[in-house]
């Protein structure tokens, strides 16, 4: 029914209708027992009410097994609710691994993206359809939150961390994005707009404002400006492992411990570089905080990602 | 037993009722103590459990003897207080004025060398803050060491001076005779809060103290 | 401050009159009144922020006040109404005045802790107000770091210290509380004969001891992060602003029983006065309170999924979420079920009871849409949550508190408020509130974040239906202010039962003597037995200790 304005929110991704199906069972529930209650207790208000000044209804102390029953009911469905929601929870959480990576960096008050292609956009995010796309966030202040309503998905955007968000658009159009973590005075200026293009559209809509250099191309071209290349080239020296195959492996570090080389752990290696060493090598790569930009790291990272992958190594110079 | 009656507020019905409500409210009051603390042990748990090495690094600029002394002062002092709760207990007025006196004295030392350790940190730029300065790639690590360390210890002194002017207003009702061995109510109370905050130095000592240290 | 003098006889407002006499009190029943009157004008500052939010809200640009402006009255708002209505609310005004005369005492345990309670609960209010008029602070009532600790410019440190400060109060109240249960019940008076209202109180006690510390220390960190700058939260230096979270929460969600408990203690009471019978399942219902208190402290991470927080902890703090709506669902059940075969009368009292019943279930109820991880991930800080917050809240609390304000208000004043315009207000509030925060749930679903100044014009119409039923909300909250202050002056002389109840409070004059009862009570039978007469339940005997 076209009211002129909206009563429920569009659904444009796979994981929508899931959510969507879940919230309705549960609005089913509430309704039922709000119904439920409701006549019970108009019914009960009504026949029972009060007919003399002296009237003295006997005791009832209780039921033990309508206890149990309402108890057990409820405790029912409830267990329902939790798992199919753990259960969409988790598949929110888990990207397939064949999802496009893009990242994305939030401030005070505006969202900035970058494609891996290089291509960079500003409160706004093209994606194919039907194509899963996993979002790698940082914030470099307060904290925001990346929030889909069409998608039904949010994430919040830390600083000084990388969290991940991931969806599959199954509709194109454009569709709203919001910021959902108050960070302070234009918090409700920080929206913007998901672009959903069929994959044709999408791939003609990256040529058309590409810079030529990828994410990778530019973290490379970070890599050789700090002369990370002089210490981690090749198969490595004594002074640096070698990067190349190492993205998603875990490492044995000094102390015993064990990490694997995420996001997360090749960012703190080049802000803190000490703070989770390598066996076997010693602590004398230099810090570079306040040197590289939130967007640079993410583009370091994605080069040195792509050094585990096999057409990428292949084509080095 | 009019005597006695004289020390019962009238919304009691006896000095047993009375006592005992006294006694269970101190240490309802204590757990929210507890909780309190228990806010800041969270946080330093946390932080420990992440920056082990920066812990270890930062808690040896810290130092160890002075701590130790400190310790030593502190249950020295919850031994004087005992002793002043048990004069209290046995109507014995004098020593009960004499050791909450040296209770007194002790908790003075405590915050003298407290605070004689923190003007040595200031002195060596490892208070939190614009001027602080730690050598090494743990220096951001070893600062919330050290904000944990001023806020832990800090609010542990804050404490123990409220803890102080609790006893002094002890010596001085003492002094006027208004304990006896039918009351003597806020001694006991007051012991039971100093005992805690000895307790809660017992824990910090070792954790803030004892870190990566090779004795 | 006078009131008429209601018969020659001496009771707890007449003994003494002047200022001092009510500024220096240590008289639970007049330390009731001083917070009745605090907490009164801080719900109406609160209000008057919430005001100028909706009015803003009516338009979707930001034409009525600037976006900081906005953001400082919405956190304004949040920070009035919790720290200085709701979480004192019931227990500071109804309890105080009424846990030790349904118990059967003289008082509480520590009177001068008490009037302590009420001191420092101004001096915090006050802290608090003084930054609102140095200009506000805009961090939301959640501080969440590091916007708070380090990027707003506004007075967080003077707001924090004042909410620092408040919470002493709560802290002192919940201690008195539980001292004086365990301590200074009357003879016959045992743990099951207690009315569900002291069980209430019980469990929102152990909050107050176990929780208040926790965000008292945390407030503590940020004010000293703010000004010391002594990173703790500070992502620059390694710190986690989602460590703030988990403190920050691990308080704020038991306090949002604190809220509601002494609220659902109410309804009980007025349940089994206007049905004439006993509480269905008493003693399910007394443990529902206790499990509501415990289980409460486990979910605090239900604010936090998708905060960066682990999937796991994710799925448990959901878990334990649903298991604490099973007690608030079985007392649900229960008091309807005490409608059966009862005696029903629909005096204002108990409309606000089942009023209570109603709005609480659905805000219980959609408590379930945010416990299930699949669906707060899209409907997290949307309006949803506002709206959901503000069933229990305003549907649940506040009209459990005022509920409790009618039905105790011919005990505390002697006089009896004019009931048409009683049941005119309830209704009017009822009405009021659906319409007011109903559309909320429709606007958070659909994706309109909260805290926002402005927003996309397809969200108007929602919002401006909102607005035009808090504009009738306003006026159903206006009404009792007026006829309540009226019936002080021309309102009927009560006697000491007009409702026929069977509470202790009831066995004693309206308004009762400084020392609430003449004579020590002795209990022989449990609460609500309104199958006997009052004196087969309680016996009075010789003179008790003055």
């Amino acid at each position: 029914m076209n009211l002129g304005f909206p009563l429920f929110p569009e659904q444009a991704s796979t994981m929508a209708p899931r959510v969507d199906a879940l919230f309705y069972f549960l609005v089913a529930v509430t309704i039922f027992f709000v119904a439920l209650i409701f006549v019970t207790i108009v019914f009960f208000a009504v026949k029972y009410r009060r007919r003399g000044e002296n009237e003295r209804p006997a005791p009832i102390e209780g039921n033990f097994w309508l206890e149990v029953i309402w108890s057990v009911i409820p405790l029912g469905l409830t267990m329902i609710m939790f798992v199919w929601g753990a259960v969409i929870y988790f598949d929110m959480y888990n990207p397939p691994d064949d999802a496009l990576e893009i990242s994305i960096v939030g401030r005070q008050w505006m969202w900035k993206a970058q494609h891996p292609e290089g291509q960079s956009e500003i409160n706004e995010l093209h994606v194919p359809l039907g194509q899963s796309v996993k979002l790698t966030m940082t914030s470099e202040d307060v904290i925001h939150d990346f929030f889909l309503p069409a998608f039904r998905v949010k994430q919040d955007v830390l600083p000084g961390r990388y969290t991940t968000l991931w969806f599959e658009a199954t509709k194109a159009g454009e569709y709203p994005l919001y910021c959902a973590e108050y960070c302070g005075t234009q918090h409700s200026g920080m929206i913007g707009r998901i672009v959903v293009l069929e994959p044709a559209e999408f791939q003609k809509w990256l040529s058309g404002g590409a810079t030529g250099m990828s994410m990778a191309d530019l973290g490379e071209s970070l890599f050789q400006r700090f002369g990370c290349h002089t210490c981690h080239r090749g198969a490595g020296t004594p002074q640096g492992p070698a990067l190349t195959g190492l993205f998603g492996k875990t490492v044995k570090l000094e102390g015993g411990a064990t990490a694997i080389v995420d996001e997360d752990y090749i960012r703190e290696s080049i802000i803190d570089p000490r703070a989770k060493i390598v066996a076997g090598y010693q602590p004398i790569m230099p810090t570079f905080k306040g040197l590289i930009s939130e967007e640079g790291l993410l583009q370091l990272i994605a080069y040195i990602k792509s050094l585990s992958m096999p057409e990428r190594a292949q084509s080095k110079k | 037993m009019s005597k006695a009656e004289t020390f019962r507020a009238h919304h009691f019905n006896d000095l047993e009722q009375q006592h005992s409500a006294a006694w269970i409210g101190m240490w309802v009051f204590l757990a929210t103590e507890v909780m309190f603390f228990g806010g800041m042990f969270a946080c330093y748990t946390v932080y420990r459990y992440w920056y082990a090495q920066a812990f270890g690094s930062a808690s040896n600029h810290l130092d160890v003897w002075l701590g130790a002394i400190n310790t030593v002062v502190l249950i020295g002092s919850s031994f004087t207080m005992a002793l002043a709760v048990y004069n209290a207990e046995t109507g014995r007025s004098k020593p009960l004025i004499y050791f909450l006196l040296l209770t007194i004295v002790l908790g003075l030392a405590f915050l003298g060398i407290k605070f004689f350790e923190y003007y040595t940190k200031f002195a060596e730029h490892l208070v939190p803050g614009s001027s602080f300065q730690y050598e090494g790639p743990l220096a951001r690590q070893a600062e919330i060491f050290f904000s944990l360390y001023f806020a832990m210890t800090g609010m542990h002194a804050v404490h123990m001076i409220i803890g102080i002017g609790l006893l002094a207003a002890l010596v001085l009702k003492a002094r006027r005779g208004r304990f006896s061995a039918l009351y003597h109510t806020p001694v006991e109370l007051t012991g039971l809060y100093w005992h805690f905050v000895d307790i809660v130095w017992i824990f910090l000592f070792p954790l803030l103290y004892l870190l990566g240290r090779h004795l | 401050m006078s009131l008429p003098e209601i018969e020659h006889r001496e009771h707890y407002l007449n003994i003494n009159y002047g200022i001092r006499s009510w500024l220096l009190t240590t008289d639970h029943k007049r330390i009731a009144w001083l917070y009745l009157l605090s907490v009164t004008f801080f719900f109406f500052i609160g209000g008057l922020f919430a005001t100028f939010v909706r009015l803003e809200l009516m338009t979707p640009q930001g034409d009525l006040v600037q976006a900081e402006t906005y953001n400082k009255l919405f956190t304004m708002h949040g920070v009035t109404m919790v720290f200085f209505f709701l979480i004192p609310g019931i227990p500071a005004v109804l309890g105080n005045f009424l846990v030790p005369m349904m118990i059967g005492a003289r008082d509480l345990a520590f009177p001068r802790l008490n009037l302590a309670s009420w001191y420092i609960f101004i001096l915090g209010g006050a802290f608090t107000l003084t930054a609102a008029a140095a200009g506000g602070v805009d961090t939301g009532w959640t501080f969440y770091t590091p916007y708070s600790s380090i990027y707003s410019n506004t007075h967080v440190a003077l707001t924090v210290v004042g909410v620092f400060i408040t919470g002493f109060s709560s802290i002192l109240t919940g201690l008195n509380f539980i001292v004086t249960i365990h301590k200074m019940r009357a003879p016959g008076m045992t743990w099951f004969r207690l009315p569900l209202f002291i069980w209430a109180h019980y469990a929102t006690s152990i909050i107050f001891i176990l929780g208040t510390p926790v965000i008292a220390i945390t407030l503590v960190l940020v004010g000293l992060e703010r000004i010391f700058r002594l990173g703790i939260f500070d992502p620059a230096l390694g710190g986690d602003p989602v460590l703030f979270q988990h403190l920050f929460w691990f308080y704020s969600h038991p306090a949002v029983y604190i809220m509601v408990l002494p609220a659902m203690g109410v309804v009980s009471e007025l349940i089994a006065c206007f049905s004439r019978k006993r509480i269905f399942g008493y003693t399910v219902v007394a443990f529902a309170s206790l499990a509501i208190a415990v289980i409460g402290f486990l979910v605090w991470g239900h604010h936090m999924f998708v905060s960066g927080q682990s999937v796991h902890a994710g799925m448990i703090f959901s878990l334990l979420s649903f298991l604490v709506a099973i007690p608030s669902a079985i007392k649900v059940f229960n008091w309807t079920a005490t409608l059966y075969k009862g005696s029903v009368s629909y005096d204002a009292p108990m409309l606000y009871a089942l009023g209570f019943i109603g709005l609480f279930t659905i805000g219980g109820l959609t408590g379930l849409f945010l416990a299930t991880l699949g669906i707060d991930v899209h409907v997290h800080d949307t309006y949803f949550v506002v709206a959901h917050f503000h069933y229990i809240m305003v549907g649940g609390s506040v009209m459990g508190y005022l509920g409790g304000i009618h039905f105790w208000w011919p005990k505390m004043t002697g006089r009896t408020y004019p009931e048409s315009w009683a049941r005119l207000a309830a209704l009017t509030i009822f009405i009021g509130f659906h319409l007011t925060f109903f559309p909320q749930f429709v606007l958070g679903y659909i994706g309109m974040p909260r805290r926002y100044h402005v927003y996309p014009p397809e969200f108007q119409v929602l919002n401006v239906m909102s607005t035009a039923g808090a504009s009738i909300l306003a006026v159903g909250y206006l009404l009792p202010l007026v006829y309540l202050i009226w019936s002080l002056r021309y309102g009927t002389v009560a006697g000491a039962n007009p409702w026929g109840a069977r509470g202790l409070e009831w066995q004693t004059p309206s308004p009762p003597p400084t020392e609430n009862f003449d004579r020590t009570p002795v209990v022989t039978e449990g609460a609500y037995a309104y199958e006997k007469d009052p004196e087969e339940i309680y016996t009075f005997r010789k003179p008790a200790h003055v």
